[in-house]
């Protein structure tokens, strides 16, 4: 009896020693994940005269909210947010459904040459996009689709900063990152049991019918995923929106020629010498740029963080 | 839909229609495939092989062999170093983020008080350390000289890093291994910022492990950490092979080579040299994705 017990406060005091590891490790970590938003938010609502005060360094001395302007006006911000916003979910949701629909062949609907097809998808994941960029820089300079538009127009359309280039590859599941969504829906797909399609054919749905009425609704979590991912990746991208877009304002584009535009706009003012202060606006501006997105992450982070496993990263 | 049942449907068997309709559900991908991978990817390659003088008249494409393969990697001052220090960044840093995913996951899916907002904070990463917000954080000047002013913080944590490499190396470590770790805790929070995606496909995997073969373990006597490396691990091992080759590639948006070779097209305007490199670095990755994924592969349990 003694010894029973004895051994159940060893086992009760591993459990405590255990969970208090965890939480230092988890609460660590947390904080080197959200140290950087921290410093910006407490960047940003310094005043500019607390920038060199040595008394402060996280909580301002003197609070403002100039940073917020000046970034604001610089960014151009309201405008920048609504084509970013407009670009995103454009993209978003055309690639959404054509990987849906993808995804749900490779799966389910196998015809002659489908696992070979497959095989080109995986090939999509695995070549940097780096690889193709000039060609397709140059394909959309002078987009002819085969010499059918100069067949009609008489010369080839230039599709440089428009959002065709991504409305094009979207629509045709060949955006940023598309191959990874296609195959993170054809894993979803293949986990939902055939029984529950063959039901629907019994009862006299089409294929087509089966795929709304049946299997989107089920693959909510996976939509979700996907929604999330090619809405974030594709607000974040510079790479694309760079080379696509020039002259369009978006918010990765903005982003990075902010702290030029910065000192275009404050001239041959002193601070404009200041890499700090030059800094501070920059902080300001990535917070406004991320702020959005945060707000959307708070929305839908309960669909991972409760139903991951139906997500479809796994099939 | 009905359109097409109406056109071509009437005589076919069930399985005939549903290969018709993969086949138009796959079509769209299909067209940009070919008009937005495989020509583009055929033209990046005849580019590499030949001189391109672009002027207003249109481009001139000259065939001229291996040179521009053979200028990347003589004359171009910069392409040797980067390409040799962006592929040692990614073997250094794939296996410790993989770990690292593993170990949160396992590690976020026990039971505990405020998990669902751990996981919250943990999968932040995923929408904040991607493109552009990346770059720019690492260049923050306020954050570097903030972390220079804490210097009773930054001081403590170099001693402890310093003492944690004394006491491995006295205890018999060899030299590399301390280092590289050293390194990991110094480059924390660029691990941790890499790891979003790659805990969410750990932690998903984890939870599709059946509770019955930990119940049973358990009954059997064996301890966490058995449990662990006899049950959760074999069955997370496709998913090490999935996730790093997820990391490799995830690589690919946030490095030097891909800056060196959109500066080569772009800026100086040098199609061909830009297109060789490119080829050349999706050549070594390549590589690296082979030689790796046999590497593990051996070791990976599948259940069938």
């Amino acid at each position: 009896m003694l010894i029973l017990a004895r051994l159940l406060s060893v086992e009760s005091w591993k459990r405590w020693i255990w969970s208090f590891i965890r939480l230092v490790l988890i609460a660590g970590l947390s904080f080197v994940i959200l140290y950087p938003i921290i410093q910006k938010i407490s960047t940003a609502i310094k005043a500019k005269t607390d920038l060199y005060s040595p008394i402060v360094v996280w909580i301002p001395e003197h609070y403002s909210l100039e940073n917020f302007k000046n970034a604001i006006s610089i960014m151009d911000y309201w405008k920048t947010l609504l084509n970013t916003f407009t670009l995103s979910a454009t993209t978003t949701i055309l690639t959404a459904l054509s990987c849906a629909l993808a995804g749900y062949a490779f799966a389910r609907l196998k015809f002659k040459g489908s696992n070979l097809l497959f095989a080109g998808v995986i090939l999509t994941i695995m070549v940097p996009p780096t690889t193709i960029l000039i060609p397709m820089y140059l394909n959309l300079k002078d987009f002819s689709l085969m010499g059918i538009i100069p067949f009609i127009t008489g010369k080839p359309v230039n599709l440089l900063n428009s959002y065709w280039p991504f409305i094009l590859t979207s629509i045709t599941a060949n955006s940023l990152k598309a191959g990874l969504y296609i195959f993170i829906f054809r894993q979803f797909f293949r986990g939902i049991p055939r029984e529950v399609e063959e039901a629907a054919y019994m009862d006299g749905a089409s294929v087509g019918q089966t795929f709304l009425r049946i299997m989107l609704p089920n693959a909510i979590p996976s939509i979700i995923t996907v929604l999330l991912f090619s809405f974030v990746w594709q607000w974040n991208d510079s790479f694309f929106t760079t080379t696509y877009l020039t002259s369009s304002n978006v918010m990765s584009t903005q982003l990075s020629s902010l702290p030029y535009n910065l000192s275009i706009v404050l001239g041959n003012d002193a601070s404009a010498k200041d890499p700090f202060y030059l800094s501070m606006v920059q902080d300001t501006g990535i917070l406004l740029a991320i702020l959005p997105l945060i707000i959307l992450y708070l929305f839908v982070q309960r669909y991972f963080v409760e139903s991951i496993e139906r997500s479809g990263l796994v099939g | 839909m009905k359109l097409i049942s109406k056109l071509g449907m009437k005589n076919r068997t069930y399985a005939e229609q549903k290969a018709l309709l993969g086949f138009l559900f796959v079509l769209p991908w299909l067209l940009g495939f070919i008009f937005f991978f495989i020509i583009p990817l055929v033209n990046s390659f005849r580019y590499s092989l030949s001189k391109i003088e672009a002027n207003a008249a249109g481009m001139k494409i000259s065939y001229i062999g291996f040179e521009n393969y053979i200028n990347a990697l003589t004359v171009n001052t910069s392409f040797n170093r980067t390409l040799t220090e962006s592929i040692i960044n990614m073997v250094v840093n794939v296996p410790l983020i993989v770990i690292f995913s593993l170990f949160l996951a396992v590690l976020l899916n026990q039971k505990f008080i405020g998990r669902s907002i751990a996981r919250s904070i943990f999968f932040l990463p995923v929408i904040l350390a991607s493109g552009v917000i990346m770059t720019l954080e690492t260049s923050s000047l306020v954050q570097a000289v903030n972390d220079q002013n804490q210097g009773s913080g930054g001081a403590i944590h170099a001693l402890g890093a310093y003492e944690l490499a004394g006491l491995m190396e006295d205890a018999g470590v060899s030299e590399s291994i301390v280092n590289y770790l050293t390194s990991a805790v110094e480059r924390i929070y660029q691990i941790v910022s890499q790891s979003g995606v790659q805990i969410l496909i750990f932690l998903a995997g984890i939870q599709t492990i059946s509770p019955q073969l930990y119940e049973a373990s358990k009954m059997e006597g064996a301890t966490g950490y058995e449990a662990f490396w006899k049950i959760t691990f074999p069955m997370v091992s496709p998913l090490i092979l999935v996730n790093m080759i997820y990391t490799i590639i995830d690589s690919f948006s946030r490095n030097e080579m891909t800056d060196l070779i959109k500066e080569t097209g772009f800026t100086n305007f040098d199609f061909g040299l830009s297109s060789a490199m490119a080829w050349l670095y999706f050549v070594s990755i390549m590589l690296i994705l082979l030689i790796s994924s046999y590497i593990v592969s051996r070791k990976v349990f599948y259940q069938e």
